[in-house]
């Protein structure tokens, strides 16, 4: 390593540590933004000499990545961002902190694809998924297929995993050499009605689809969730007991187990693994308090909030909105969420946007009640279960209350 | 189509929704239902055709490729004109507020429009992306309006229609005025669920299309903190 990155990564290492010291967040950005202030090149210099598997799309990236590296350490020590941390400064701090590992595996912000790439020449990129996420800041849907597109039809080497459920993904995807695709189902359709490539319909009949005026169609996939387990390439199926919850996780499983299969992880050998994961960045931690158990569930879009009901146990649930840069500010989304399914339960709300919720809850004639706080809603349910289901930064405003919960 | 059901057609749902644009729907159905007015949504797909005798109509917002080929297909389809020629009321917002004027811009050219609103669009350089607030035309007697604006167009009003509101806040068409009506039409910039923002609008669209000149109150507790709380956000109260 030249020696500026060898600063650079020192200083990296020690900023982190510092800012975890400080209560300050986990250190997974802090460090790797100084680091790339010495050293520009510090990501490129890192990721020399690993095997690298990036993972990108709108929901589901920091548990398959979790997952992933779980299965990939039957293989050796795996360096990883798993605080989600997921733009070149966390993938800079995840590398220099990590050590020298043979492999590597990154979350990657889906507008980062393309940069991240070119800095880490990975030996795999799996896509899951694209769907409307915060759209007064980031490009629409078909805009990031596009762009997807472009950056694969440069880099023919790259092995590809991708949602063959995902008529958007496929698109981004269809015309690279090494080409794996994994069925997770989908439940949110709302943004692939209409095909990127040709503009026509796009027609469904149960788990397949097809545009109505060119050749884009589903691809059979190799990978395929079917009841509580995964059907690998040679047709076997395996049971997948994962510690997290919903049927959105055994998807992100089998987008695991296709990502460490082409480093040549064997499904037996990675089934067990993904047991192993118990929460991710506070994702589905349960935490007791004042005789509550406390769940911390992350919706961000409305593809996450549908696949949050299916997770959430039917007991009291506190939502929290906020609209702080990093959930964007449009709140519009709240009308694209079903909330119905909470209507038998006892619901709170609180954050920085609650009003905009307790209308779209009125609109949806799901009963609530409004709380101030966290502390607040915690006196204001009986003891017993607890689920939260928030977005991005109501999720780590509680979760700092809950002491930086892993 | 039940006669005496207040018949809602979301146009387009394939090609016009983004942005939560489903809440205009849902917002008229509720305030319709808690006054015990029977109401039959619909929601019809561009390869469908559009019922011409249902009372509201609402068009949604959507990127460039979808919003000229909903013009396209609501010029051929003919139904919306003659639904609007029969008394019909129309929202549309962001896009499909565009898509109702003499034309607009989308895919690099000039597209003709559905000219039922004198307004011409075209592109600004930059995206305008923040709350919006506004003044709404006094004949309209509305209280101001509040909303969320996110688009790169500008436009041009024409003799034909007069604003929507004077801009306090935000953008709008030009950054002095925002959205345009004419009789029963209305359209905005304020994207997405406008009328849960703006339950006054969603009333008046109930008043034009069961011609009653009064509503019975609905308890807006939520919506009236919510736009207090959105308007001084904005700097407009
Ligand atoms: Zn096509």
């Amino acid at each position: 390593m030249p020696l500026r990155a060898k600063v650079a990564t020192s200083v990296s290492r020690t900023a982190a540590a510092l800012s975890r010291a400080a209560g300050r967040g986990d250190g997974a950005v802090i460090g790797g933004w100084l680091g790339l202030k010495i050293d520009p090149d510090l990501l490129r210099n890192l990721s020399a000499g690993r095997a690298i598997a990036l993972v990108s799309g709108t929901n589901g990236k920091t548990t398959t990545t979790r997952l992933a590296a779980a299965a990939l350490s039957a293989r050796g020590p795996v360096a990883s961002n798993s605080f989600g941390a997921n733009m070149p400064s966390g993938h800079t701090s995840a590398l220099a902190g990590a050590g020298v590992t043979p492999f590597a595996v990154l979350e990657v912000d889906e507008h980062y694809l393309a940069r991240v790439i070119e800095e880490t020449h990975p030996h795999v990129v799996s896509l899951l998924n694209l769907s409307r996420d915060q759209l007064d800041r980031t490009e629409e849907v078909a805009m990031m297929a596009q762009m997807w597109r472009t950056v694969f039809a440069a880099h023919p080497e790259i092995h590809v995993v991708a949602n063959a459920d995902d008529p958007m993904v496929v698109w981004a995807a269809m015309h690279t050499t090494h080409l794996t695709w994994f069925s997770p189902g989908q439940r949110w359709l709302d943004d692939s009605w209409v095909c990127p490539g040709c503009g026509s319909g796009i027609e469904r009949d149960g788990a397949q689809w097809w545009c109505t005026g060119c050749a884009l169609r589903r691809p059979p996939a190799q990978w395929t969730v079917e009841d509580d387990g995964v059907t690998d390439p040679r047709g076997d199926w395996h049971l997948i007991r994962l510690q997290l919850p919903g049927q959105v996780n055994l998807g992100n499983a089998a987008a695991a187990l296709a990502t460490a299969a082409e480093f040549g992880v064997r499904p037996l050998e990675a089934v067990p693994r993904l047991a192993t994961v118990a929460s991710v960045a506070g994702r589905y931690a349960k935490v007791e308090r004042d005789g509550r158990t406390i769940r911390l569930l992350l919706a961000k879009n409305p593809a996450s909030w549908l696949e949050a009901f299916d997770m959430a146990e039917p007991a009291p649930t506190l939502l929290s909105i906020n609209a702080r840069i990093a959930d964007g500010f449009d709140t519009s989304w709240l009308y694209d969420v079903d909330f119905s399914p909470l209507r038998d339960r006892m619901v709170l709300i609180t954050g920085d946007r609650a009003y905009d919720l307790a209308v779209r809850l009125d609109v949806n004639d799901v009963p609530f009640r409004y709380v101030g706080t966290f502390s607040e809603a915690i006196q204001a349910t009986p003891p017993g279960r607890l689920e939260v289901i928030a977005n991005y930064t109501a999720f780590q405003d509680i979760r700092t209350e809950l002491d930086r919960v892993n | 189509m039940s006669e005496s059901a207040l018949g809602i057609v979301w146009i387009y749902p394939d090609l016009l929704s983004t942005y939560g644009d489903r809440g205009n729907m849902l917002v008229l159905a509720h305030r319709a239902e808690r006054r015990g007015i029977a109401v039959e949504p619909m929601l019809v797909r561009s390869d469908e055709p559009l019922p011409a005798t249902a009372d509201i109509y609402l068009v949604g917002g959507g990127e460039d490729g979808p919003q000229a080929l909903a013009a396209q297909r609501l010029t051929a389809d003919g139904n919306l004109l003659r639904a609007v020629n029969q008394g019909a009321a129309v929202l549309a917002v962001c896009a499909g507020y565009q898509l109702l004027g003499t034309s607009f811009h989308a895919k690099g050219a000039q597209c003709p429009g559905l000219d039922l609103l004198d307004v011409t669009s075209d592109r600004t350089g930059t995206r305008v992306v923040g709350e919006l607030s506004g003044d709404v035309d006094p004949r309209l007697g509305l209280p101001p309006l509040t909303g969320f604006e996110n688009h790169g167009g500008r436009t041009r009003l024409g003799p034909g229609v007069a604003p929507l509101a004077l801009v306090t806040a935000g953008f709008g068409n030009d950054g002095h005025t925002e959205g345009a009506w004419r009789g029963k039409i209305l359209g905005s910039y304020a994207h997405g669920p406008v009328l849960a923002r703006n339950p006054a609008i969603a009333d008046l669209l109930l008043r034009w299309a069961t011609g009653a000149d009064s509503l019975a109150p609905l308890d807006d507790t939520w919506s009236d903190k919510l736009r207090a709380e959105r308007l001084a956000a904005a700097g407009a109260a």
